[in-house]
């Protein structure tokens, strides 16, 4: 098998079979976005207003809260060590480790996001785009997070130093992802900030695993 | 001072930590089939040294040279850690490292000869410290490489398997590996020892 199947084999295995790791973001996403109606209103024509943004911010928070552990149990364990010495570039095992990530804790946010997105109000019309701008999204909200992930992986605590390194570059998915949605709502045409989502996923994906290495590699001592 | 046998060399090294000098000066010549010790007392340096030498550390200054661009195809590091995930099994954990590697062999064999039979799809968590140590080191059963480095490879290694790695370390440099080793336990004879203490490595032999 070659190195990036076998990777991907064992990053799966590893997240099936701790499921906590897997169900505790989609679990954040719902409870987050089930409490906007409680606690502002549950009018359709105020949900409606609130809806792309809260969508959003939950999916953000939570792929977020999902990434602190990213690497931290490799790191203690030592195989970061067994990944940087390997003869293999470390790129593909890491570019393994995202895609599983986002297979298991991103897609489920994409898939649960029409239920959602009902709850709150959207039109009908509208949910094929809620999905398909996080399906754009995450992706790119999981490689960037894993960029801050590896950075702080050496550090005791580096959940709140991640967040301060990855919100920020979290703003410009977050705008163009709720905007897309907000102008589906309008009626509006979608099409140019899905192209602008896909522009910002295909950058991250192809420079992304590239800094994650070289972010692990400077956490390890280089 | 080069020939083919040469597989590493080291040009006046010298590395700090914390403002605290951990070797300086330390240059050798490491040839294919030579056992290396590395000992000291805890905090000298022991692991820091294996770090550089496998190019995990880059805070170092002097030289450090490899007998081939690509010797990281031929290197074997196990680290402080064992690098284990307790949710996997010791088969998959050594699949793993193995297609990570390049390495080739038989991993059922390999477990086997670590005494780990039988317990191949356990996952690791179920596993004591000793046997999470024999996965690790399973590999050295596997397809041979031209460097051994190891991290305090005995590490929670009850007797029995401390003789067989003892055997194994020895059979390994007959047939031509460099093995570099951390450990207060010397395999044999003919060990080459480098010790490491207040700044200073002396090679002893």
């Amino acid at each position: 098998m070659s190195a990036f199947g076998a990777a991907l084999k064992r990053e799966l295995l590893v997240l099936w079979r701790s499921p906590a790791e897997m169900i505790n973001p989609l679990f954040f996403f719902v409870m987050v976005i089930s409490l906007f109606p409680l606690a502002i209103s549950p009018k359709p024509e105020v949900l409606a207003v609130i809806a792309p943004g809260v969508l959003w911010v939950a999916a953000l928070l939570a792929v977020m809260l999902s990434l602190d552990g990213l690497f931290r149990r490799d790191q203690e364990s030592g195989v970061l060590e067994l990944l940087l010495t390997a003869p293999v570039m470390a790129v593909v095992p890491v570019t393994a480790k995202l895609l599983a990530h986002w297979l298991l804790t991103g897609l489920p946010l994409v898939l649960v996001s029409p239920v959602l997105a009902h709850m709150l109000q959207l039109p009908n019309a509208v949910l094929g785009t809620v999905m398909l701008s996080l399906l754009l999204g995450t992706p790119a909200l999981t490689i960037i997070g894993a960029i801050g992930a590896a950075l702080t992986v050496g550090l005791n605590r580096g959940g709140i130093l991640l967040a301060v390194l990855v919100l920020p570059l979290y703003i410009p998915v977050l705008i163009f992802g709720a905007g897309v949605i907000r102008a589906a709502a309008e009626g509006g045409a979608v099409n140019g900030i899905l192209a602008i989502l896909g522009a910002l996923l295909a950058l991250t994906a192809s420079l992304g695993p590239l800094a994650v290495s070289a972010g692990l590699k400077i956490s390890s001592g280089n | 001072m080069s020939d083919a046998d040469t597989r590493l060399t080291l040009e006046q090294l010298h590395c700090e930590r914390d403002d605290r000098v951990l070797f300086r000066g330390l240059s050798l010549t490491a040839r294919a089939g030579e056992i290396w010790q590395i000992t000291g007392a805890n905090g000298a340096g022991k692991t820091t040294l294996l770090r550089i030498l496998v190019g995990l550390h880059g805070f170092y200054d002097g030289g450090r040279h490899w007998w081939q661009p690509d010797w990281q195809r031929e290197l074997l590091y196990l680290g402080h850690q064992p690098g284990v995930r307790e949710e996997l099994s010791p088969l998959e954990n050594l699949d793993y490292a193995c297609a990570l590697n390049a390495q080739g062999g038989d991993a059922m064999a390999g477990l086997k000869a670590v005494g780990l039979q039988g317990f191949e799809d356990v996952p690791a968590a179920h596993l004591s410290a000793g046997q999470k140590r024999r996965i690790a080191l399973a590999r050295l059963w596997l397809a041979p490489k031209a460097i051994w480095v190891l991290d305090e490879p005995y590490t929670a290694i009850d007797q029995d398997g401390v003789a067989q790695l003892d055997a194994r370390i020895q059979q390994a440099a007959e047939a031509g590996t460099l093995v570099i080793y951390t450990s207060h336990h010397q395999v044999g004879e003919g060990v080459r020892r480098l010790h490491l203490a207040k700044g200073r490595a002396e090679v002893l032999s």
